[in-house]
C-alpha cells in the first residue's frame, strides 16, 4: 500500500483541496446567484407569464335584446341552442368518435369531418362546434352516451327565436356571422371573428343596442388546453328591448289576407307615421340565418323569382297606376284650371292626334264625368284631360309634397326612391322634350311613374290627416336593463302644405265613394261597421297591345304579364287614424285583388280598438 | 475480519443528508406527478424503492475495502470497454440512441457505470503517477487514452451528456493530480479548436439545443419550450414558493419532464427562493464533505477515489441546476438524489458508497 503522507499533512494538496473547495462553493454561489435573479427580481414577470400559460380568456355570447310590438308582445326572443362541440385535446380517435356521433345524431360523417378541417384555426381551449343546434332530444343523447363520445361536449348559447315564424321577417332582418369587412370598420371593433351580427333591417340599424354586452369566462387551462376550472366569470348582459310600433294583430291579418300572394301592404298611423304593419311577401325564415343557413337554402332563396329576400315595401318600385288619381285631381284643383264640377264626356278613349289613342279602361265609356265620379269609377279619360290641362310639372310638384319621388325616411333598410318624371328630369336622363302623351299616360300612374308602397301608404296619410308627410317609424321604445327608456318615439314632420279644403274635401269624399257608393270600384269590399276612403288601381306590367286586350282574359295570362293590383286607403273616412297601401303583384285588378286584404286589416284593427274601448268603459277613468 | 473501528467511523450524518436530499426529492415527485391518473404503481413510490436499493447498495459497496479496487480497476474498466463495444453492436435503441443492453435479466446501461469505473481506474493511475510537479503534456497521453475511449464509445451512441460528464469526471481528477501550466494552456487551445470542429460532427438535435440554449426564444414551442417552461417555473416561484402541490406550471403540466430532468423546477415554484437555497445548501454540503473525505483518507488511491467520486456528483448537480435555471444548455443530465430514476440512484448511492468506505477505513491499514 502507499506510504505517502495524508493529503492533509502535504502542504500542495492541502493547498489543492482548499482552492477546490472554494471552486465548488464559488459555483454554488453562481447558482444562489442565478436563483435570486429569476426569483427575487423576475417574480413578477415569470408569475406574469405563468399566469398567461394557464389563464383563457372566452367570451360568453349575450343574448341579443328581445322585440316587441306596441302592445307587448314578444315578436323576437332567444331561446338556449345546444352546440355540439369537440375539444380537440380531448380527442383521440376522431373516426371513431365521428362514427359513433353520427350513429347518434344520424349525420354523416363527411359534414363531421368538413366542419372539424374548416375550423382548424380555432384556438386549442375553444371548443369546435361540430352540429350547432340539435334540439333537447339530441342533447340528451349525447349527454347520455357521453363515455363513447370522448372529447364531445354540448355548448348552450342563446339563439334568435322567432314566435310568429316569418311574419315581419323583413322588418326583423337576419344575422349573420361577422364577415372580415365589417371587422375592419371602426363600428364593429369589438366584434371577434364568427361572432353573429345583425345583417340587415332591425337586427342591423339597432345592432349596437341589440348586441348586448358579452361575458367572459376566465378558466385555467392544463398544457393541452383542457378546461380545468373557472376562475371568474363576466355574465353576459342581454341587449336593450326594443318596442315596435307594429300592431301584431294587425300584421298578421295582413299577411294572412296576401295568403301566398306576392305583394307589399304597408300600414300607418296616419297622425304620427308610426307604422303599424309591413308585409313584404313571399318572405323567409329569419330563424335559419340565426342558427346559420345553409348554401342549398340560401340558393333557394335567392334563385326564387318572386325575389324573397327582397323587402318590396321599400324596395319594389311600381307604377301607381289610378292610385296616382288624387295626386292629378289635387293639382289641377291647386292650379285653379278646374273646378270639382269640371265635366269631360268619356267616350271610352281620347284621341290625342291621328295616331295616338288613349283608351280608358271602360270601353264603352263613362259619359259626363265630373271628379267625384272620375275618382270613384276611375274614368281615365277625365284625368287623361285633366291632366294635360294641369301639366306634368304641376302634377310632379303635388306628388311631392304628399311623399312620392323620394325615400320616405324610413329608418331601417335602403330605400328606393320610385320615379316622379318632370320635364327638366326627362331633358336631362333622355336629353328629349316632353310629350304631352307622356303627360297623358302620367296621369293614370302608367308611363314613367313608380312608387314604392311606403310611398303609396305616406301619400294615403298625409291626404287623411290633410297635408303632413310624416316620416315613417317602426321603433316605438327602446328600454335598457334597468327598465328605463333609453329612446322614445317621437313623430317628425317631414313637410306640412296647407292644402284648402276646398281641393282636398272633394277628392276625399271621392275616395269615401269608391268604398261606400254602389258603383265605386271597391264597393265590394265595404265594411258595415268601418266607412273607410279608398282608391283601387291596376297598373300594366307590359303596355298592352289595344287587340290583345280585348280577347285575353286576365287569368289566361302569364302570370308574369298580369297586372299589379294596388289599392290606397285610410279609415275611418270621417276621422282618419290609420292608412293603408297594398300592391299585390300580378294580382289583376285593385278592386278585386287589393282593396279585399284592405278591408280584412281594418276588420281586425278595428275589432282590437273596440275591444279596447270595452275595456276602458269597464274600468273607467278615476278622474 | 470484521472490525468495530468501521462502524465507528461510518460517517452516518453523511448518509442521512443524502437521504434526506432523496426524501426531499420524493416528496417533490410526489406532487409533480399528482395530476397523473392513476397508474399502476405512482413514480414517488416506485422512487422511494430505489432509495431502498440504494441505501443497500451503500451498504455492499462499504462491506469490503476500498482498496480491493485498486487490482480489480483493471478487468473492470476492460469489461466495461466490453461492454460499451456490446451496446454499439446489439443494444437496445429507443429514442434515437441506443444505451441499453439486457444483462441477466436487468437493463444495464454501461455508459452509467462507466461513470464509476472510469473514476476507479484513473484513481488508480494517478495515485500510482502523480507527482507535485504536475503531468506532462505527454505524459497525460495515457489518462487521456483511458478516458477518451469509453468517451468516445458513449459518443458513438450517442449520448453526449454521459460522454461529456465522464470527460469532466475525468478531467476534474487530472486537474486535481496536477497538470503543467504548458500541457494546461495546449489542452485548452485544442479544447476549444476540437469544439469548433465538433460542431459539425454533432447531431441536429443536439446542435438544436446549444442554439436554443443561447436563445431560447428562437423555437418557443419546440427545443426551448423545455428552458422556458423551466425558467417561469423556478421564477414564479418568488421568494416563498407557490406551496406544496400548488404550482401551477407543474401541477397543470405545463413543464415538461418534470419528475426526471426538471424535478428541481417544480421545487423550485412551489418552495421559492427559500427552499432552493436550503437545497442547495445541502448539495453543497454533500459535495464539500466529500472532498473533506479525500482529503483525510490515508493513502492516493483512496482520495482520488473521493475526489473522482466528488467530481460526478458536482458536475451533475451543476449541469443540471444550469439548466433548468437557463445557464447551460439543455443535455439530459439528472439531479443526483432528486430526479427519478433508478440508473441515476444506482450510480449515486455507489459513489456515496464509495466515499462513505474511504471515509471510514482512513485509520486502517
Amino acid at each position: 500500500m502507499s506510504l505517502n503522507p495524508s493529503p492533509e499533512e502535504t502542504p500542495g494538496l492541502r493547498r489543492r483541496f482548499i482552492i477546490s473547495s472554494i471552486i465548488v462553493a464559488g459555483v454554488f454561489c453562481i447558482l444562489a446567484l442565478r436563483l435570486w435573479f429569476l426569483q427575487i427580481l423576475g417574480t413578477d414577470y415569470y408569475r406574469d407569464l405563468s399566469e398567461r400559460n394557464r389563464i383563457r380568456y372566452v367570451a360568453i355570447q349575450a343574448p341579443r335584446g328581445a322585440v316587441f310590438d306596441r302592445n307587448g308582445i314578444l315578436l323576437v326572443d332567444n331561446r338556449p341552442a345546444f352546440t355540439v362541440s369537440a375539444l380537440r385535446q380531448e380527442v383521440q380517435d376522431r373516426k371513431q368518435l365521428f362514427a359513433n356521433l353520427s350513429k347518434l345524431l344520424d349525420i354523416d360523417e363527411a359534414v363531421l369531418d368538413e366542419r372539424w378541417q374548416k375550423s382548424q384555426s380555432l384556438p386549442r381551449y375553444r371548443p369546435l362546434p361540430l352540429v350547432e343546434d340539435v334540439g333537447r332530444q339530441a342533447m340528451e343523447m349525447v349527454q347520455e352516451n357521453s363515455i363513447d363520445l370522448p372529447g364531445i361536449l354540448v355548448e348552450v348559447k342563446p339563439l334568435r327565436s322567432y314566435p310568429f315564424g316569418d311574419m315581419a321577417a323583413h322588418l326583423f332582418g337576419y344575422l349573420g356571422e361577422v364577415t372580415e369587412d365589417e371587422l375592419k370598420q371602426s363600428e364593429f371593433s369589438g366584434y371577434r371573428s364568427g361572432e353573429m351580427v345583425g345583417k340587415t333591417a332591425l337586427e342591423r340599424a339597432y345592432e349596437n343596442r341589440l348586441q348586448g354586452t358579452a361575458g367572459q369566462k376566465r378558466i385555467e387551462v392544463n398544457v393541452r388546453g383542457r378546461e380545468l376550472r373557472q376562475v371568474t366569470t363576466r355574465v353576459p348582459l342581454p341587449g336593450q328591448q326594443v318596442y315596435l310600433t307594429i300592431d301584431s294583430a294587425l300584421q298578421q291579418a295582413a299577411e294572412k289576407a296576401l295568403a301566398d300572394n306576392a305583394g307589399a301592404i304597408v300600414a300607418l298611423d296616419v297622425n304620427s307615421g308610426e307604422v303599424l304593419a309591413l308585409v313584404s311577401r313571399p318572405s323567409f325564415d329569419p330563424a335559419w340565418f340565426a342558427r346559420g343557413i345553409t348554401s342549398e337554402e340560401w340558393r333557394d332563396l335567392s334563385n326564387n323569382s318572386q325575389h324573397p329576400m327582397t323587402n318590396k315595401a321599400l324596395r319594389g318600385q311600381y307604377p301607381p297606376g289610378s292610385t296616382f288619381k288624387m295626386v292629378v285631381a289635387l293639382a289641377a284643383l291647386e292650379s285653379g284650371k278646374i273646378t270639382p264640377a269640371t265635366k269631360v264626356y268619356c267616350s271610352g278613349s281620347l284621341k290625342l292626334s291621328r295616331s295616338y289613342e288613349f283608351r280608358c279602361w271602360k270601353k264603352e265609356g263613362h259619359g259626363s264625368v265630373d271628379l267625384h265620379k272620375a275618382i270613384k269609377e276611375s274614368c281615365d279619360v277625365w284625368f287623361y284631360q285633366v291632366g294635360l290641362e294641369t301639366g306634368i310639372d304641376q302634377i310632379a310638384s303635388v306628388a311631392q309634397r304628399l311623399g312620392l319621388g323620394a325615400p320616405t325616411g324610413f329608418p331601417l333598410g335602403s330605400e328606393r326612391s320610385g320615379l316622379i318624371p318632370t320635364r327638366e328630369w326627362k331633358k336631362k336622363r333622355f336629353g328629349t322634350s316632353w310629350y304631352d302623351g307622356e303627360t297623358v299616360i302620367s296621369s293614370i300612374g302608367q308611363g314613367f311613374v313608380l312608387t314604392t308602397p311606403m310611398q303609396l301608404a305616406t301619400m294615403a296619410a298625409t291626404l287623411a290627416n290633410g297635408g303632413t308627410v310624416w316620416r315613417p317609424q317602426v321603433v316605438k321604445k327602446i328600454i335598457d336593463l334597468e327598465g328605463n327608456t333609453e329612446w322614445l318615439f317621437e313623430p317628425e314632420k317631414l313637410s306640412e302644405t296647407a292644402w284648402s279644403p276646398k281641393h282636398l274635401m272633394p277628392i276625399k269624399n271621392a275616395m269615401e265613394a269608391v268604398v261606400n257608393d254602389v258603383g265605386g270600384t271597391a264597393w265590394r269590399s265595404r265594411l258595415e261597421k268601418i266607412r273607410f276612403a279608398g282608391k283601387t288601381g291596376t297598373a300594366q306590367v307590359v303596355r298592352k297591345k289595344a287587340e290583345d286586350e280585348e280577347d285575353v282574359e286576365e287569368e289566361e295570362t302569364p302570370y308574369q304579364y298580369r297586372d299589379h293590383a294596388l289599392f290606397v286607403s285610410y279609415a275611418p273616412a270621417e276621422n282618419p287614424q290609420i292608412a293603408v297601401a297594398v300592391v299585390v303583384e300580378h294580382g289583376g285588378h285593385g278592386s278585386s285583388a287589393a282593396a279585399p286584404i284592405a278591408k280584412a286589416m281594418y276588420e281586425a284593427y278595428f275589432a282590437g280598438k273596440t275591444g279596447e274601448k270595452e275595456v276602458a268603459r269597464l274600468f273607467p277613468a278615476e278622474d | 475480519m470484521f472490525d468495530r473501528r468501521l462502524i465507528t467511523h461510518f460517517n452516518w450524518v453523511y448518509l442521512l443528508l443524502v437521504l434526506l436530499i432523496s426524501l426531499i426529492g420524493i416528496a417533490n415527485m410526489y406532487s409533480a406527478t399528482s395530476s397523473w391518473t392513476a397508474a399502476a404503481q405512482p413514480v414517488y413510490l416506485k422512487q422511494f424503492y430505489w432509495v431502498g436499493i440504494g441505501v443497500v447498495i451503500v451498504a455492499v459497496v462499504c462491506l469490503f475495502d476500498y482498496r480491493h479496487l485498486e487490482y480489480l480497476s483493471i478487468p473492470l474498466y476492460g469489461g466495461n470497454l466490453l461492454l460499451l463495444i456490446v451496446v454499439l453492436a446489439f443494444g437496445r435503441t429507443s429514442m434515437g440512441a441506443t444505451r441499453w443492453i439486457g444483462l441477466a435479466g436487468v437493463n444495464v446501461q454501461p455508459s452509467e457505470i462507466m461513470k464509476i469505473v472510469i473514476i476507479i481506474i484513473l484513481a488508480r493511475y494517478f495515485s500510482e503517477k502523480a507527482s507535485l510537479r504536475g503531468f506532462s503534456l505527454r505524459e497525460l497521453i495515457m489518462p487521456g487514452l483511458i478516458l477518451g475511449i469509453p468517451a468516445l464509445l458513449i459518443m458513438k451512441q450517442p449520448d453526449l451528456g454521459t460522454a461529456l460528464l465522464i470527460l469532466c469526471i475525468g478531467g476534474t481528477m487530472a486537474l486535481f493530480a496536477g497538470v503543467r501550466r504548458s500541457a494546461f494552456i495546449f489542452l485548452g487551445i485544442s479544447g476549444l479548436a476540437a469544439f469548433c470542429g465538433g460542431w459539425f460532427l454533432l447531431h441536429d438535435y443536439q446542435k438544436q439545443r446549444i442554439l436554443t440554449f443561447l436563445n431560447p426564444e428562437r423555437d418557443p414551442l419546440g427545443a426551448g419550450y423545455h428552458i422556458i417552461q423551466s425558467k417561469i417555473a423556478v421564477g414564479s416561484g418568488g421568494f416563498n414558493g407557490l406551496g406544496f402541490m400548488k404550482g401551477t406550471q407543474s401541477q397543470l403540466s405545463f413543464l415538461p419532464e418534470r419528475h426526471t430532468d426538471f424535478a428541481f423546477s417544480v421545487f423550485a415554484e412551489e418552495w421559492g427562493l427559500i427552499g432552493c437555497l436550503l437545497l442547495l445548501a445541502f448539495y453543497c454540503l454533500v459535495v464539500l464533505w466529500g472532498l473533506h473525505i479525500a482529503l483525510r483518507s490515508n493513502d492516493r488511491f483512496g482520495m482520488y477515489l473521493a475526489i473522482g467520486v466528488c467530481a460526478m456528483l458536482f458536475w451533475h448537480i451543476v449541469v443540471n441546476l444550469g439548466m433548468v435555471i437557463g445557464l447551460l444548455p439543455v443535455v439530459g443530465v439528472p439531479l443526483p438524489l432528486f430526479s427519478y430514476g433508478g440508473t441515476s440512484m444506482v450510480t449515486t448511492m455507489t459513489g456515496v458508497g464509495l466515499l462513505l468506505n474511504v471515509g471510514m477505513r482512513r485509520f486502517m491499514f
